[in-house]
């Protein structure tokens, strides 16, 4: 950072995000974040079990609200933020640059972050019109199936730390699920960041929990939280994968494993699919 | 029972409630917007467009003439070819929210301009039209960049240039279904609004302007049917899209005829509007005065046919009577107004001679106690009792808040009547079983069923008719074929 001799500059606490607020761990712990050269940049917070088991009750409370918003609703939300991401476009690339990216390629990530959420702000309102269907079933009965969100979404993010980060929440919750997301563990500032664009786009507050900490001791306790539907493993490292899809077995959650996405399976992956039937008739 | 019905002085007196005029800013003439420039137009025909509700002239507009169209459609194919088609579909989505946040940043200005150029009360061109303006440019701007996912195979490429002309009635949102489509599948425009309502339209041309949307993309220009004839007909647009009457619609059917150009048509209507025995009757009530009296009935979507069940049509009647004449007519920019002016002298005409046409052909015609403005186009809302199929207005499009009324026994009976007629946009279905709606609705030849609502519009919903209503579908999945090559609509 560079430094005037008129005037030492306030540097920022970065903390938890949790049901719209900005909390410090509930334990008390932080952990040095440095710079790509190895200098010190600040303490984030060390997210605990009682953290996340506390960002899944925000993210439960929300998911009611959040999923029953109009899909036209979420979309502008979706868009707010892409509006606010935008206009703090200065404050990632130095963040970015801070964790190591060249000049030109942490402008052109946070570039591509703003582009990603007006992508899936679009899909808001298409989204039921490309994954769901009227039936012709062989009978005198109406039947459509939409697909609805699954719920509450735990997500293990990949160390990019901006656009790897956008990339996962923001097709977890354009369809309703609400989300609880483990930040890169060596770059966590971006997300704390981009919680604070979360929280001035109109998003309802615990849609989106972002925790940082050690991947390998929060993963775990959300994979095996049986108030979670859902675990995207798109960070966990190879060693770990395995046992949290295992846990994440104790309730069924749908599992994206970790490996490249393709078109809109990060979000279809996330969703549920419901059929009804009306009988047809005077 | 008709002793029922509440007398004129019975109504609550309200204090006039009138939205300021002031934030709108009219010139006293307009030119053409053409390659992002306003240009004088080579014509030397204009016209005054005029508030309906007080007669009064608002400002000037340019008849578009031959060279005009020639420009309009050359700054179109231009933009097209070099600037909006091989864009990338990310990029024109980015343009196309522009514009839906400075329609959401200007609503209310664009909703005042509205009803004083068209006469709609500011109810509903605050509540209802400018929310869906902005709506249908949100909606389609996320299209632009999914283009391959809306089922009209990998690659789906744009038509060209596309020649649209739009109504009076939804002056702003029909202009909005039109360009949005359009524009999010990579085509550019050349779009002319109605002669007595081109005001909304010119001022979009500027939010064009404000949203830095490359020249050409959006091209307006202004005049009368001769000019839609020369923009349709012009050899160099590669679809075209109209809404309006019927009768016009067969005419650009005919010229095109023959050539390459891709076809859509959303024409007329004559909505039936069936109340079962077992409707919600209140309900039913207000979505029979929404369905007729909405924008002054000048709907091509209008429930203008009543079709009502025997067992219940006296004391459905009655009940609309009494809200009949609680509907207040006035001011168009006054909050309390209902119904507004009607929006020209020649509409007045036709719905009050098709009116008179009514009576003596036998019907039985009422109207609550209304006082009307001395000056502008006005009609009180009206219904017509004891009305036969043969009648004229059970068949024709009367376009004003006019509403027949027929009754019927069985539900297949209500289905035969409800399709009897060359028309098909759409219909509405009240009862409360939901298996008696879909019975209904599979059989209704129409091409929106609303069941116990009506006139309902989403960006995301498409809309648009069976048989001389015209074809292609506007809104959602399956409007984006309209302008995509290859695809089948």
């Amino acid at each position: 950072m560079a430094q005037s001799d008129a005037r030492l500059p306030v540097r920022k606490t970065y903390k938890l995000f949790i049901g719209g607020a900005f909390p410090r761990s509930e334990s008390g712990r932080s952990y040095v974040v440095n710079d790509a050269r190895g200098g010190f940049l600040a303490n984030a917070s060390q997210a605990s079990r009682k953290d996340a088991r506390d960002a899944v009750g925000a993210a439960r409370k929300a998911f009611g609200g959040w999923s029953g918003r109009t899909p036209y609703n979420r979309g502008q939300i979706l868009y707010r933020i892409a509006e606010m991401l935008e206009g703090r476009r200065g404050q990632f690339v130095e963040e970015l640059r801070a964790a190591g990216a060249a000049k030109g390629a942490a402008g052109a990530e946070v570039d591509e972050a703003v582009d990603r959420w007006v992508w899936y702000a679009g899909w808001a309102d298409k989204l039921a019109a490309v994954a769901g269907s009227a039936n012709p079933v062989a009978g005198p009965f109406f039947n459509f199936s939409t697909p609805e969100p699954t719920g509450v979404v735990a997500i293990v993010a990949p160390d990019s730390p901006l656009l790897g980060l956008v990339s996962v929440v923001a097709p977890a919750i354009v369809s309703g699920n609400t989300c609880v997301v483990v930040a890169s563990e060596p770059a966590p500032l971006p997300a704390i960041t981009l919680a604070e664009v979360l929280a001035t786009s109109d998003l309802p507050g615990g849609v989106v929990n972002v925790l940082t900490g050690r991947r390998a001791e929060l993963a775990p306790w959300l994979a095996s939280h049986m108030d979670v539907n859902a675990l995207d493993l798109a960070g966990a490292p190879a060693d770990l994968a395995g046992s949290l899809e295992e846990a994440a077995a104790g309730n069924l959650k749908r599992v994206l494993r970790p490996g490249p996405e393709a078109g809109i399976e990060r979000m279809t992956a996330l969703l549920e699919t419901k059929t009804v039937w009306h009988p047809v008739g005077t | 029972m008709s002793s029922d019905v509440p007398r004129g002085d019975a109504l609550f007196e309200y204090a006039p409630a009138p939205e300021s005029r002031d934030v709108v800013d009219i010139k006293p003439a307009y030119g053409l917007f053409i390659g992002g420039e306003w240009v004088d137009g080579s014509s030397e025909t204009r016209s005054k467009t005029i508030d309906p509700s007080t007669e009064e002239p608002l400002a000037e507009v340019v008849w578009a003439d031959a060279a005009d169209v020639d420009r309009a459609v050359a700054a179109a194919r231009k933009a097209h070819d070099e600037v909006w088609g091989p864009m990338p579909g990310r990029e024109r989505a980015k343009y196309l929210y522009r514009l839906a946040r400075l329609i959401q940043e200007r609503s209310r200005e664009l909703a005042v301009l509205e009803s004083i150029d068209n006469g709609k009360p500011i109810r509903e061109s605050r509540d209802v039209d400018l929310p869906l303006v902005a709506a249908h440019f949100f909606y389609h701007a996320g299209w632009a960049d999914k283009l391959e996912y809306a089922g009209y195979g990998p690659d789906p490429r744009p038509l060209g240039v596309a020649a649209q002309v739009i109504p009076w009635n939804f002056p702003l949102l029909m202009l909005a279904w039109k360009i949005a489509p359009a524009l999010a599948c990579g085509n550019t425009v050349v779009l002319k609004p109605a002669e007595t309502t081109p005001l909304t339209a010119l001022a979009f041309a500027e939010l064009c302007r404000q949203a830095d949307l490359p020249p050409g993309v959006v091209n307006i220009v202004t005049g009368a049917g001769e000019t839609g004839r020369l923009l349709v007909e012009h050899p160099g647009v590669d679809k075209v899209a109209f809404t309006g009457s019927t009768e016009v619609g067969k005419q650009i059917a005919r010229a095109v005829a023959g050539t390459a150009k891709r076809l859509t048509l959303e024409l007329g209507g004559k909505a039936a509007n069936i109340v079962f025995d077992d409707a919600p009757l209140d309900q039913a009530v207000e979505g029979i005065v929404n369905g007729i009296f909405f924008n002054q009935g000048h709907v091509c979507c209008a429930g203008s046919r009543l079709l009502v069940q025997e067992t219940v049509a006296e004391e459905v009647l009655d009940r609309l009577k009494v809200r009949m004449a609680t509907l207040r007519v006035g001011d168009p920019l006054d909050k309390n107004t209902d119904i507004g002016a009607i929006n020209s002298a020649a509409q007045l005409e036709r719905i009050r001679a098709l009116s008179e046409i009514g009576e003596r052909e036998g019907a039985e015609r009422w109207s609550p106690p209304c006082e009307l403005p001395s000056r502008g186009f006005w009609f009180a809302p009206t219904v017509f009792t004891g009305v036969a199929q043969s009648h004229r207005i059970a068949r024709e499009e009367i376009f004003g808040p006019v509403l027949s009324v027929l009754t019927f026994r069985t539900p297949a009976e209500a289905v035969e009547k409800a399709n009897n007629t060359p028309y098909g946009l759409s219909a509405g279905v009240w009862t409360e079983k939901g298996s008696r709606i879909l019975w209904t609705a599979q059989r209704l030849r129409a091409g929106v069923v609303w069941a116990n609502t009506f006139n309902k519009f989403d960006p995301a919903a498409p809309f648009g008719g069976y048989r001389e209503s015209g074809f292609g579908r506007e809104g959602g999945r399956h409007g984006l074929g309209a302008y995509l090559a290859g695809a089948q609509r």
